[in-house]
């Protein structure tokens, strides 16, 4: 039996530059949601997760990346660059795949103030994934998935896809997108931001906090490491079609994909121990996790949302978390779900109040998303 | 395992072309008048047709035409059927659109029903609903039609059982033009689901 393994990884966001100083602040229970005063991204104050400018501007300046590159293919290329540090995949190689997943890539070019100083093609999504591609010598056509806040996960999917079906040996994921103009004006527009840090699955929930991230997950079929332990098991997407910008009421997108995720995973529903949800603390995302929940008769399995830590990184988001949940698995921590406080979805889900120690063998990590999507992916622990 | 491609639909220049037919033909040159006409050639009757944005009209006309003989609902359950799609520019007009709505603090007013259709998937979305299919979801970015990534993706996903049928294709709006491709992907059929018979409809 061959598997896909999750080798190695990098997390940069408000919380840290690695995985190491995100997962150090998640043990830690600090969120990196502030609030900030910024005219050029929105009128108001407003809570946002936004990477360190000043720490991102010595980084960028260490490894010496022009102003040929954007700010988001900065971030990308530490990212990456990091990851590779603890891999054996040779990204240069045919072999191995890039995939990205982002939702609105470069989108802050289209600013007058800005959309001179880049090639016109640079905000289209696969000229930036071939920028990253170049800047990496991979020969291949990187793979680009744009599939709103699920695209994430999809990239993980798709990515031990490539692996399985034996097109490629490696695969480079990535997931990244910035917080720009344009992305706060809309979702503020859509009135789903809330005016404090969010507060998933909690009573008083009132919305979404935004934040930017970039994530790299290396998976392969080869790990250079014996202690390599925790593999892709399963995964899948469905659609509500129900309505393109709010979740069904039902949760039957979601109940779909957790299903034959768990149908691909050859793991048992019961076997299931840890549950990662999308939890991005819109009053209706959050009710309809938990009904799905419930559906899949896994009420009682500790469920977190991470967007209290990060907020909700759009195409970074289902990335990092999974990354998140690899470490939960690796070391058995689970974290507690920040700013919630009082149930406040209609199912008896058991949200996880306090960070602690608990066995994780097998995981599910939700997400949905505009456009009625739903995707879920499940990874296990081999006994060593 | 073998897939084959049941039906097509092709909407390049004002012609429209359906299983090798061309069933409709437009003099318009903008989008906005092309889509607009062939719905009333085929009057679906659905008014939430109208809310969208022009890249999803077009998607969900060429979905309409090659679907309408294909009697896929009675074949397959709701989440046996996916949608995997495909473009260049994302949504890159809308996206326009919106940012004009944005640029200047003086004049500023983002609308929800602009910034809803600024991602690909929306006409995914929107095509689902329409048909109620609860199937795999995809969209790609790739700067020129990929007819071998796309036929190894949607393969993979039908012969390891998620699905068994896809909408696939290639719609693609910018301010270069406009083109869709929509095919269905089955197990069975006459035309087998390869890069070169892929690319024989394309090319129609």
């Amino acid at each position: 039996m061959s598997y896909v393994y999750l080798e190695s990884d990098n997390i940069i966001s408000s919380l840290g530059f690695t995985t190491n100083e995100n997962i150090d602040k998640l043990s830690k229970a600090e969120g990196g949601i502030t609030l900030l005063d910024d005219k050029e991204l929105f009128t108001e104050r407003f809570p946002v997760s936004m990477i360190n400018r000043n720490t991102l501007l010595k980084r960028i300046e260490n490894t010496n990346l022009s102003d040929e590159y954007t700010l988001l293919e900065k971030i990308i290329i530490l990212s990456v660059k990091d990851a590779l540090k603890n891999s054996a995949a040779d990204i240069s190689s045919e072999k191995t795949a890039i995939v990205l997943s982002t939702t609105k890539g470069n989108i802050d070019l289209l600013d007058k103030s800005i959309s001179d100083k880049y090639p016109k093609d640079r905000v289209l999504l696969w000229s930036l994934a071939e920028t990253i591609a170049k800047y990496f010598n991979n020969p291949n056509k990187p793979v680009v998935v744009s599939n709103a806040c699920i695209s994430g996960v999809m990239a993980i999917n798709i990515g031990a896809d490539l692996i399985n079906t034996e097109q490629y040996n490696n695969a480079v994921i990535i997931g990244a997108d910035i917080v720009s103009k344009f992305v706060v004006s809309g979702f503020q527009s859509f009135k789903s931001v809330s005016q404090e840090p969010c507060k998933p699955f909690d009573s008083e929930r009132v919305g979404l906090t935004l934040g930017e991230a970039c994530g790299t997950l290396i998976l392969t079929n080869k790990p250079s490491d014996n202690n390599c332990n925790i593999v892709y098991a399963g995964g899948a997407t469905a659609n509500d079609a129900n309505h393109i910008s709010g979740p069904s009421r039902t949760g039957e997108g979601s109940f779909i994909a957790i299903n034959k995720a768990i149908k691909e995973s050859g793991i048992n529903a019961g076997e299931i121990d840890y549950i990662s949800a999308h939890g991005t603390a819109t009053p209706y995302n959050d009710e309809m996790e938990s009904i799905a929940i419930s559906r899949v008769e896994m009420e009682s399995v500790p469920v977190n949302s991470l967007k209290g830590y990060w907020g909700h990184t759009l195409g970074a988001a289902g990335l990092i978390e999974t990354i998140a949940m690899a470490h939960t698995m690796r070391n058995n921590i689970l974290f507690k779900t920040l700013g919630y406080s009082t149930h406040g979805v209609s199912k008896n889900i058991n949200v996880i109040t306090e960070t602690g120690n608990s066995e994780v063998k097998n995981a599910l990590k939700m997400a949905s998303g505009f456009g009625g999507c739903n995707a879920a992916l499940i990874l296990k622990k081999l006994d060593k | 395992m073998k897939n084959y491609i049941s039906s097509y639909c092709k909407i390049k220049n004002g012609t429209v072309i359906v299983n090798n037919n061309e069933v409709f033909r437009s003099e318009a040159n903008d989008l906005k008048s092309v889509v607009k006409e062939i719905y009333r050639s085929i009057k679906p009757g659905y008014a939430k047709f109208f809310k969208m944005d022009d890249i999803s009209k077009l998607g969900f006309i060429a979905a309409e035409l090659m679907l309408k003989d294909t009697n896929l609902k009675n074949r397959y359950n709701d989440s046996e059927i996916g949608i995997v799609l495909s473009n260049s520019s994302s949504t890159i007009v809308t996206d326009s659109e919106f940012q004009d709505t944005i640029q200047d603090n003086n004049n500023y007013f983002p609308s929800p029903a602009i910034f809803v259709y600024t991602l690909p998937n929306i006409m995914i979305g929107e095509i689902s609903i329409r048909h109620k299919f609860q199937g795999e979801n995809a969209f790609f970015l790739n700067e020129k039609f990929d007819s071998i990534f796309i036929s190894n993706y949607v393969n993979s996903l039908i012969n390891n059982g998620k699905i068994k049928a896809c909408l696939t294709g290639w719609v693609e709006y910018s301010e270069n033009g406009y083109e869709a491709l929509i095919y269905l992907v089955e197990q069975d059929g006459n035309t087998e689901h390869t890069e070169e018979n892929i690319n024989i409809i394309y090319n129609k």
